[in-house]
């Protein structure tokens, strides 16, 4: 690409990037712990107060991807792309009422893992396997969209060249350099590193978000001037009509379906079992709302870029050639912004990619060790060698990341993530239900976890994977609603149906090594 | 839902709260609508945002009721 790089903007882009790399390499000797422990390298101790888990997960739930994204989504589509409002309302009740029970019975039995979890619930290494897999399938996408918006970000600096490798064909060497960094600072300071680069981080979003929600509309002649510049039909969500429950239903099954998949990503319980205790988790819920302000305000930088007119400014033609609509919000800032706060506004999401990109690839070799390594391939395996073997694997997961990124295009990690959402939807008997119920017998809910699974998957390919919407006709109604949510009925049905079957006909064994009060205390 | 059996507690009125969250922003008809408009934002725009601060003020009474149990 041929945008032209701006020495200023370039300076403190780089000034900002410098200093994280040596927060994160410094954070293995912070509130220092044997890293030898997987949880100690993988759960940061379970030590991080207040302060710490709001920062990390902030970071953790509100990634670079979403900063990019949410607003693009608004450049485009309108009032729909506001559905991530809602859902960032809508899942801090529910962690509320929910995650304390996980901490306590995970800090009781040593879990780091969901997958640790429900072996001890319900004696069932198959069952574990499945929550395990779709953590790691679902979540490896995820990391590659945040790579998707650091290079949308690079571009925008003017700094994506590209070297050609042997066997891999040109290669974006900034991305490449960037991604080698952090993998390095993860394998020697594990949830540390992310933890403490999280603090620099979210004071950059929010002071990029302050200034742009003031800075910009001043210039457009006010938000009134801004949402005029909208199409009018874009504005609402399309009313429904007759039989048909319209765009409103969809809206409200996507936010409430993104709710129920969010707080099964292990990125997200590994965040949340790090916490130093239930306590924290609670007042969490309270305090983590102020990033769902933000991201309501970023989203609306999508109407921003509209009435500044980026979209058809022929100096940024080309990031929107390369990228679509993710290129919105990088116009709008180059733009709007003087040339010094747009490379503060870059670091702060090229850093923002950092954050839940180490935090994912540490969640994924945590499932991979505790639940596949040591369940079934050396299940004498000793701590040192645990830790070890989920270092190596969180760098695998990364490179992973990276090459399909790199050799790929983006829109497969866009589909696969949408489909990610709708598969890890499918572990909620397993795991979030298990933390009231062990009703369900482990064979039912791996038969239900397979209907979801599959009759999920079958509904987006329908969609030929551009839209998670699928629209299901029951009762002479037309019911457009999000494919995690219609997928999670059927696997309940299933989950429950088949465990009052196997009720009638046995007397099943129940090995649960869990008692009723390790979950309250 | 069935509850684990020993520290089966009653039901107390003050977990509502938690509910109204969601009754608010999953009844989507009510605010997919213009007017009003505050400072030219559209009430849908408008009306989400206003339930940030609200959702967790929603948690807070029972938040603070737990606590008062504890001791």
């Amino acid at each position: 690409m041929s945008m032209e790089p701006n020495a200023v903007t370039l300076t403190v882009f780089f000034g900002l990037f410098v200093l994280v790399t040596g927060l994160g390499f410094v954070a293995s000797r912070w509130r220092a712990g044997d890293l030898s422990q997987l949880h100690e390298w993988g759960l940061g101790g379970r030590r991080f107060g207040t302060w710490v888990t709001w920062f990390l997960l902030g970071g953790d739930l509100y990634t670079a991807y979403t900063f990019i994204a949410v607003p693009a989504l608004m450049f485009g589509a309108g009032a729909y792309g506001f559905f991530a409002v809602p859902y960032t309302i809508l899942m801090y009740p529910l962690l509320f009422i929910a995650f304390p029970r996980l901490w306590s019975v995970a800090r009781k039995h040593g879990y780091v893992t969901a997958a640790d979890f429900v072996r001890g619930r319900f004696g069932s290494r198959q069952l574990a396997l499945a929550v395990a897999i779709t953590g790691i399938v679902a979540t490896m996408p995820y990391i590659a969209l945040q790579l998707v918006g650091m290079q949308v970000v690079l571009a925008a600096l003017g700094i994506n060249f590209s070297l050609n490798l042997p066997g891999f064909g040109p290669v974006d060497m900034p991305l490449l350099i960037a991604f080698t960094i952090l993998a390095f600072y993860t394998y020697s300071s594990g949830l540390r590193a992310p933890a403490l680069i999280a603090v620099v981080k979210d004071l950059l979003v929010y002071i990029t978000v302050f200034a742009a929600i003031i800075f910009i509309p001043v210039q457009l002649g006010g938000y009134g001037a801004v949402f005029d510049a909208v199409p009018e039909k874009a504005l609402l969500l399309a009313k429904g009509m007759g039989g048909n429950l319209g765009a409103e239903f969809a809206y409200a099954s996507l936010a409430m379906g993104s709710v129920l998949a969010l707080f099964l990503y292990p990125h997200a319980v590994t965040g949340l079992l790090s916490a130093s205790s239930r306590n924290v988790v609670r007042r969490n819920a309270m305090i983590l709302p102020a990033y769902s302000l933000a991201l309501a305000l970023i989203a609306l930088l999508g109407y921003m870029a509209i009435a500044s007119g980026v979209g058809t400014d022929p100096l940024y033609a080309e990031g929107f050639a390369a990228f679509g609509n993710n290129f919105a919000v990088p116009a709008l800032f180059l733009k709007m912004f003087p040339s010094w706060f747009a490379g503060l506004a870059f670091a702060a999401i090229a850093i923002g990619a950092l954050v839940p990109a180490a935090i994912m690839s540490i969640a994924c070799a945590n499932l991979f060790t505790r639940n596949i390594y040591r369940e079934f391939i050396n299940p004498k395996c000793t701590a040192v060698q645990e830790s070890n073997v989920a270092k190596i694997v969180s760098i695998v997961v990364k490179f992973g990341a990276l090459i399909f990124v790199l050799e790929m295009k983006s829109t497969y990690a866009i589909q696969l993530q949408l489909l990610g959402g709708i598969w890890m939807c499918q572990t909620l008997p397993s795991v979030l239900l298990a933390l009231y119920t062990r009703f369900c017998h482990p064979m039912a809910l791996l038969a239900g976890w397979a209907a979801g699974l599959i009759s999920g998957t079958w509904m987006v390919s329908q969609l030929d994977f551009k839209s998670s919407t699928y629209t299901l006709y029951l009762f002479g109604l037309e019911i457009p609603g999000y494919a995690a949510v219609s997928a999670l009925l059927l696997n309940l049905i299933v989950s429950y149906g088949l465990t009052l079957i196997i009720n009638a006909v046995s007397n099943p064994v129940r090995r649960d090594e869990t008692k009723p009060e390790d979950y309250l205390t | 839902m069935k509850k684990d059996k020993p520290p089966r507690r009653k039901f107390q009125p003050i977990y509502l709260f938690l509910i109204v969250p969601y009754i608010a922003l999953l009844w989507v008809p009510f605010y997919n609508r213009i007017e009003p408009t505050l400072l030219g934002i559209p009430f849908f725009y408008w009306f989400q945002m206003c339930w940030v601060v609200l959702g967790a003020l929603c948690i807070l009474p029972v938040y603070l009721y737990q606590e008062s149990r504890r001791k």
